[in-house]
């Protein structure tokens, strides 16, 4: 019963011990920076938006679970964009134009530029959509989401950085 | 009145049809036979085998997802959700005898969203090609491809 109750708390020390390690401020990576041009013409500088949490997205109009995802994606941006959040979307279309259709479609309320592939290798390699990194204020990426986001975690994810100084 | 009884009960079930098709996503990969899928790792032995057996691979996906990592020796055709990608799929296997072994592949979204491989594969079908596989990439190329080690070429 002893041993049980020992190799029980071995096992939480060491599961909290990685869990804290992940998530430890000095730990996190420095999100690579890159300029590039937003669907309006001007540049985007990644590096612009220190002091923010960013939730860097990258999408394409033909990915169904980003149409899925854009109008949650408008609404965070909408309900935290005055605590510090900025949502940054990167598109991966081949060309502009059907970008250009969709930000109108969507009453996208955030900035997007068109992504390229030497900005996917910047992050590891874009090789299937959607992908999203959040960013600390001070530019370290916190946590990468693969395939459609649980919105209600990533909210919880946000909410918490955003009480970070 | 009895005359309008036939049209009105082809009118429903075409409506209820049409429903089902896109609610339950007929248009998509996951509506593809599965005879006519090929796995990662059948895939893989067929490339490490003697390049006489090899298949004619062609991603249909995105430009911008293949420059960054594609099968090695794949050709580029372009996203077959697009008219102009089916097009350029047609063209490229019109001269092709019926019974070429060809293999399609794209892995840009989860399978069941993938809005590329399936409309290729009714292409290649609509022409009469007879030995057609689709490469089935549950989650996405990143993932299931590159993540696992596979060979990797990148660039045109």
């Amino acid at each position: 019963m002893r041993r049980a109750v020992l190799t029980g708390i071995v096992v939480i020390v060491v599961v909290a011990a990685f869990y804290l390690k992940g998530n430890h401020p000095q730990e996190r990576r420095l999100a690579p920076d890159f300029t590039l041009p937003q669907l309006g013409g001007q540049g985007l500088r990644l590096s612009s938006y220190r002091g923010k949490v960013v939730l860097l997205d990258f999408w394409a109009t033909w990915c169904d679970p980003c149409r899925e995802e854009t109008p949650h994606l408008v609404e965070l941006q909408q309900k935290y964009g005055d605590q510090g959040l900025q949502i940054i979307g990167v598109s991966m279309d081949d060309a502009p134009e059907p970008a250009h259709g969709f930000y109108q479609q969507f009453h996208m309320n955030y900035p997007v530029v068109m992504g390229n592939a030497n900005t996917g290798e910047l992050y590891g390699g874009i090789l299937g959509l959607p992908i999203a990194f959040l960013i600390t204020r001070d530019g370290r990426i916190y946590s990468k989401k693969i395939g459609a986001t649980d919105m209600t975690a990533l909210e919880r994810e946000i909410k918490n950085l955003l009480q970070e100084r | 009145m009895k005359s309008v009884i036939p049209f009105v009960r082809a009118f429903v079930i075409a409506t209820i049809a049409a429903f089902l098709c896109t609610s339950v996503g007929w248009s998509q990969a996951s509506s593809i036979p599965a005879a006519r899928l090929i796995n990662i790792e059948d895939l893989v032995k067929i490339l490490q085998g003697p390049d006489s057996g090899k298949p004619l691979m062609i991603d249909v996906g995105s430009h911008v997802l293949f420059t960054q990592a594609h099968i090695p020796g794949s050709e580029y055709i372009g996203p077959a959700a697009s008219e102009p990608g089916l097009q350029a799929l047609r063209k490229r296997v019109e001269s092709l005898p019926r019974n070429k072994s060809i293999i399609l592949y794209c892995g840009c979204c989860p399978w069941s969203h993938c809005p590329n491989v399936k409309p290729a594969y009714d292409a290649l079908a609509a022409m009469g090609f007879t030995n057609v596989k689709v490469l089935y990439i549950a989650n996405n190329f990143g993932t299931d491809w590159v993540d696992k080690g596979y060979p990797v070429a990148k660039g045109d």
